[in-house]
């Protein structure tokens, strides 16, 4: 799988996350290399969702640091000390890492063309041209080239959320986040959702998935880690922990889904 | 879906009888009744003097009166807005010197009356005679007399529309709060910077549910500005139709007069709200896509404008066009 030498792309060491007095991430150490697929599962409640959402910094972090491509998340580091970063800074960075949400979150007053080329052309400043040429690429790379004037109201969420991925990828990142991309979906639509993502496994995207899919972990995972109760119980090679999980509530908890 | 409906004989229909209903046909008749007898006092009653309505319905004064009400109604609205926008902004800003303020002015103009209000700028002139700009308690750095050349105008649109922005703040404020958190979080993942995500993808958003209240607001303006003569301002439809009756002593058809221009402005603007609903409503209100194919995208991209194109009316999908 790993074309490239291991590289890690993403580091996060010592992550805590306390919503007041309520501990949900205590100490999470997570490494993914570049051009890896990294799966997240673990029962709701285990602080898998709240971990990825620090790392594009939707929630803020409580302590240790994450790092995306070698550069700190949400700080920066002045003589041993941290200091928060602009909210303009703080845009800057999230453009190299693209988020998947649960409930696609898809802007409901554009078009799915427009969803897609919103970012490019009001980010990064690219000419309409060039971002309407993109978002059709991206769109027919999904499978969706024949619902660019559909407004979201007018898509399945499957198709929705493969529009959301394509809005994710139209800013070219070097990380995609997916939350629980699949967990909105009617069955019969998850699998649509779950080929494109496989395709962009296998084009060498660095990815972190939180997802209950084990069969797509199984499948397209380069690392399965197991959370819960905001700590990592259990990592390692997913084929190897799906089938010979060593931590009791690993097999507990596999028992349950499998 | 497919055809296997076709594969049965056309079934027999139930034709079942359907529920009467008696009341329909009793109330009817009642409020007819009413309506018919109330029509006919319009015709005979002499009392209503429609000669009189007639001859003033497009007087000089009148018309000008309309205008008047008009141009208070818009530039106190357009002010509202403004301030209402900045005001929303600011009760959900990070700053809570901002938060604090948007919440003191909202109190200060809803908590009291607009007549009140509308007094007190007509006498601003008296109670600030003169204005100095310089350190509070402190050395002064300019003064100037305040005057108000314009004969009440200024001090009625200031009272109407400082006002409003009260109320339109918490409308703007219910709008931007409408919008689902998910909206806001997806653009900052996309790396938008705040003002672009409030103006690109909130706002359209709240527009939704801003315009109905807004609209109400504008039309409840329109008859709010009857209340300017406490500044006094004395141009509008109400003052004009009311000095009219006094000259002639024939109140009745003067208020039918206003009554009746009243009525047009507002299913007027009601018209204009029913299409600035629809513009906002895309992407909910509506079923049907945009047209556009990827053929046509394609030639778009060569130059045209944008994607944004028309709804057009056809109910249908166009996955057949699109092929």
């Amino acid at each position: 799988m790993t074309i490239t030498p291991e590289k890690p792309l993403v580091q996060i060491e010592g992550l805590h996350k306390y919503y007041g007095e309520h501990h949900v991430l205590r100490g999470i150490d997570l490494t993914v290399n570049q051009g890896e697929v990294s799966v997240v599962i673990g029962p709701s409640g285990s602080g898998k969702s709240t971990m990825l959402r620090c790392v594009n910094l939707l929630e803020t972090i409580s302590a240790g640091r994450i790092s995306v491509g070698g550069q700190l998340i949400g700080y920066r580091e002045v003589k041993g000390r941290l200091h928060d970063l602009k909210t303009k800074e703080i845009a800057a960075q999230r453009r190299e890492i693209g988020m998947v949400f649960q409930r696609f979150n898809l802007f409901p007053h554009k078009t799915a063309m427009q969803n897609i080329m919103e970012a490019p052309v009001q980010v990064k400043g690219q000419s309409k041209t060039v971002a309407r040429k993109r978002a059709l690429e991206l769109l027919d790379r999904v499978g969706l080239g024949d619902r660019a004037g559909h407004y979201p109201n007018q898509l399945s969420g499957g198709q929705q959320q493969r529009v959301a991925i394509a809005r994710a990828l139209a800013m070219d990142p070097e990380l995609m986040l997916f939350d629980e991309p699949t967990s909105a979906l009617d069955p019969e639509l998850v699998g649509d959702v779950l080929n494109v993502m496989k395709d962009l496994a296998k084009s060498g995207m660095t990815m972190i998935v939180v997802t209950h899919e084990i069969g797509f972990a199984r499948e397209v995972g380069d690392r399965l880690t197991f959370m819960d109760g905001g700590v990592v119980v259990e990592a390692g090679d997913p084929r190897e922990v799906l089938a010979n999980p060593q931590h009791p509530r690993t097999k507990e908890f596999l028992s349950r889904v499998l | 879906m497919d055809n296997h409906h076709d594969r049965h004989a056309a079934p027999v229909l139930n034709n079942a009888v359907p529920v009467r209903h008696p009341g329909r046909w009793i109330s009817a008749i009642i409020i007819v009744g009413f309506l018919a007898a109330f029509l006919q006092s319009l015709f005979t009653n002499p009392n209503f003097r429609w000669d009189v309505v007639g001859t003033y319905i497009l007087d000089t004064k009148v018309v000008q009166g309309v205008v008047w009400t008009l141009f208070l109604t818009f530039a106190s609205m357009v002010l509202a807005i403004i301030l209402a926008i900045l005001l929303a902004f600011m009760r959900q800003s990070d700053n809570p010197v901002f938060r604090w303020s948007s919440w003191t002015w909202v109190w200060f103009f809803r908590g009291t009356p607009i007549y009140t209000q509308l007094l007190f700028w007509g006498l601003a002139t008296v109670l600030y005679p003169t204005i100095v700009l310089g350190i509070p308690f402190g050395p002064a750095a300019i003064t100037w007399v305040t005057s108000d050349p314009t004969h009440g105008l200024i001090p009625a649109i200031l009272g109407l529309g400082l006002n409003e922005s009260a109320y339109l703040a918490e409308i703007f404020r219910a709008g931007l709060k409408s919008v689902d958190q998910g909206q806001s979080e997806a653009a900052e993942a996309l790396g938008m910077t705040k003002g672009k995500i409030m103006r690109r993808i909130i706002l359209p958003q709240a527009m939704r549910v801003i315009v109905p209240p807004t609209g109400n607001e504008t039309i409840g303006m329109l008859k709010t500005t009857s209340l300017v003569l406490a500044v006094p301002f004395t141009l509008d439809l109400t003052f004009a139709t009311n000095a009219l009756a006094n000259r002639i002593y024939l109140p009745i058809p003067l208020l039918i007069v206003a009554a009746f221009w009243y009525l047009l402005i507002t299913s007027l603007l009601m018209v204009g709200q029913h299409f600035i609903e629809a513009y906002y409503g895309k992407g909910v209100d509506n079923r049907v896509p945009a047209a556009v194919n990827p053929a046509a995208a394609k030639a778009a991209a060569a130059g045209a404008p944008s994607a944004e194109a028309e709804p057009d009316l056809k109910m249908d999908f166009p996955e057949e066009e699109a092929k």
